[in-house]
């Protein structure tokens, strides 16, 4: 049990001080547990999505422009998520984004496709008036047909009114 | 109607046991009268002669065809049968409220195949209305019901029948999408694709052979038009961005699309064989989706938000200026135009709710034709006197078809899963 805690201050120790080991309260203990204990380094950010942390973490990690009913225009609340969306992009000419446009069920199937559509080229013009290259963000819309939320009230038909920008490797 | 009867079919469906239903259950659209039109014409069928089951069988068709279109009420004729070649008691038939008769006989020929005559009585004029013979395989002879109840119903109504005509829907249980085609009557449905992304606006060709689509397939909507004797499957429209809303000129040679390639829905034509000229119609900053070709081909009805809502619009088939067709309320979509060119079938939403309702073109009045509030894809009978539409019944997708004068309604479901985007298919040939 010493041991075990011993390892998990060392391997503490080692992250936030890096480099200096000898700076622990049990240094006696220290050279054993350095030679058989490996400590985790993530080059480049990469988390599980193959995503750099900044796009799952924090602001970026906001990926959903919500809509009022049968409107495609972005709403005051959403400019910020899109234009750190846009920054990001300018910054990261390699990164490519896909925008996926959805409708709630209600009303006319290829009417909604139609609507999810604009949604999403709502979403992309931004992009571009942002500064965004065209090759770098494709538009695209998937109608009522993908509900994200099954159901058939307010709820689900609020969450359903959405567009969202996925990074190459999300879809 | 205050209680809803359930048509022949489904009874004796019911009726068949057990093993039968099970296997039945999952394939076949049930339909429900839920409503009948006020003055329906007495007829009787007599069991037609012959060989005793598929005898039974085949006046059940016919029957049932006739009782589900709401312009008959059957009268019973008990066990009497009655051939083509009876006598007639004109009279006694009178006598028994039967405004017209119908006798006939079954019998199977010397190369397998069933041959069915049958001919048909007014009993006030005490005239004979004519009569027919249809030949086919064992199998089909469910069709030549649908053929002699098709007969009936053009001699006593004056238009023609639908019974022999097919509905195309899709069918979804889970993620399973499958494009079925059925009998007008719901029975025997053949699946004639599977897959496990969206399939939606089916369209039949003009000549029923072939159906064109859109399919989610490969992860976005592309346009396919698919045979279905062979199952040969064309790709129409595969351009950057979707690829949606088929709809076949009257001529079978070109389709009305809704592509996003040049940003918005826009309209376009293509050749409905693959090749010849993609031509762009309209030229809006909003959406225009949805087209159908009118009856004669010379025009084009759509669906357009250019002026802040969407509404219905109509432009000659060769391009031009758009014409507004409706006005009332802020979301009138899906047009579909009356095989006669005189009216309009679209959907409207008032107050959340939406609804199928019916524009005369020539006076511009609307008439509501239904209360399911959920009602979505309308499609004519080809004889323009019943429309197909999809809507919801305890949070279940089901088909309804109601008459252009909302006296006669059918529902019509399946046991597990949802039905939507439904096509009526045109006249058999």
């Amino acid at each position: 049990m010493k041991k075990f805690v011993s390892w998990i201050f060392i391997t503490l120790a080692a992250l936030t001080l890096a480099g200096c080991p000898t700076l622990g309260p049990e240094p006696d203990a220290a050279p054993v547990e350095e030679r058989d204990g490996v400590a985790r380094v993530e080059a480049g950010d990469v988390s599980q999505s193959g995503l750099p942390d900044i796009l799952t973490k924090g602001a970026l990690s906001k990926r959903s422009v919500y809509f009022a009913l049968d409107r495609y225009d972005i709403e005051a609340g959403f400019r910020d998520l899109v234009a750190a969306h846009a920054r990001f992009l300018v910054e990261n000419r390699n990164f490519k984004v896909l925008i996926q446009g959805n409708t709630d069920e209600r009303g006319s199937r290829e009417y909604n496709l139609s609507l999810g559509q604009k949604r999403a080229e709502a979403v992309r013009q931004m992009l571009l008036l942002l500064g965004v290259q065209e090759t770098q963000v494709e538009a695209v819309s998937l109608g009522e047909e993908k509900p994200r939320l099954e159901g058939h009230n307010e709820t689900a038909w609020a969450e359903n009114r959405r567009a969202d920008i996925l990074y190459s490797g999300e879809f | 109607m205050k209680f809803s009867r359930f048509s022949n079919g489904l009874a004796r469906l019911l009726l068949g046991g057990a093993l039968c239903w099970s296997l039945a259950a999952e394939a076949q659209l049930a339909i429900e009268i839920t409503g009948a039109g006020a003055n329906r014409i007495p007829v009787a069928i007599a069991d037609f002669g012959g060989e005793a089951g598929a005898s039974q069988a085949l006046t059940a068709v016919v029957r049932s065809d006739l009782e589900r279109s709401g312009l008959f009420r059957l009268v019973d004729t008990g066990s009497e049968v009655l051939s083509e070649i009876s006598a007639v008691d004109y009279g006694d038939w009178k006598i028994r409220g039967v405004d017209a008769l119908a006798a006939g006989s079954l019998r199977r020929n010397a190369d397998g195949r069933l041959e069915a005559r049958f001919r048909l009585y007014d009993t006030n004029r005490q005239s004979n209305l004519g009569g027919a013979a249809y030949l086919t395989a064992a199998p089909q002879l469910r069709a030549a019901g649908h053929r002699v109840a098709d007969y009936i119903y053009e001699k006593l109504t004056g238009e023609k029948g639908v019974f022999s005509t097919r509905i195309a829907y899709v069918h979804k249980t889970g993620s399973r999408y499958e494009l079925r085609i059925a009998d007008s009557d719901g029975q025997n449905a053949q699946t004639a694709l599977v897959s496990r992304e969206p399939i939606i606006s089916p369209a039949w060709s003009p000549d029923g052979a072939r159906i064109a689509y859109v399919s989610f397939e490969n992860k976005k909507p592309i346009i396919f038009v698919h045979s279905l004797t062979t199952g040969a499957r064309q790709v129409i429209a595969n351009f950057k961005g979707s690829n949606s809303a088929p709809a076949w000129s009257p001529d079978g040679q070109r389709l009305a699309i809704v592509l996003t390639r040049d940003g918005n829905s826009q309209i376009y034509t293509i050749g409905a064989n693959g090749g010849g000229a993609l031509t762009r119609l309209t030229s809006s900053a909003g959406i225009d989706t949805e087209p159908q070709f009118s009856a004669n081909g010379a025009q084009i009805y759509f669906t357009s938000d250019r002026g802040g809502s969407p509404q219905i619009y109509r432009v000659a088939a060769n391009g031009g200026v758009a014409e507004r067709v409706t006005f009332e309320g802020n979301y009138n979509v899906s047009p579909h135009p009356s095989p006669d060119g005189k009216s309009l079938a679209f959907i409207t939403r008032q107050d959340g709710r939406f609804q199928l309702a019916i524009m005369d073109l020539q006076s511009r009045q609307v008439q509501m034709l239904s209360d399911f509030g959920r009602d979505e894809s309308p499609s004519f009978a080809p004889n323009g006197r019943m429309i197909v539409v999809a809507t919801e019944t305890n949070g279940r997708g089901v088909l309804s078809a109601v008459s252009t004068d909302g006296g006669v309604r059918q529902r019509l479901s399946v046991p597990v899963g949802d039905v939507r985007e439904p096509a009526w298919g045109p006249f058999a040939r």
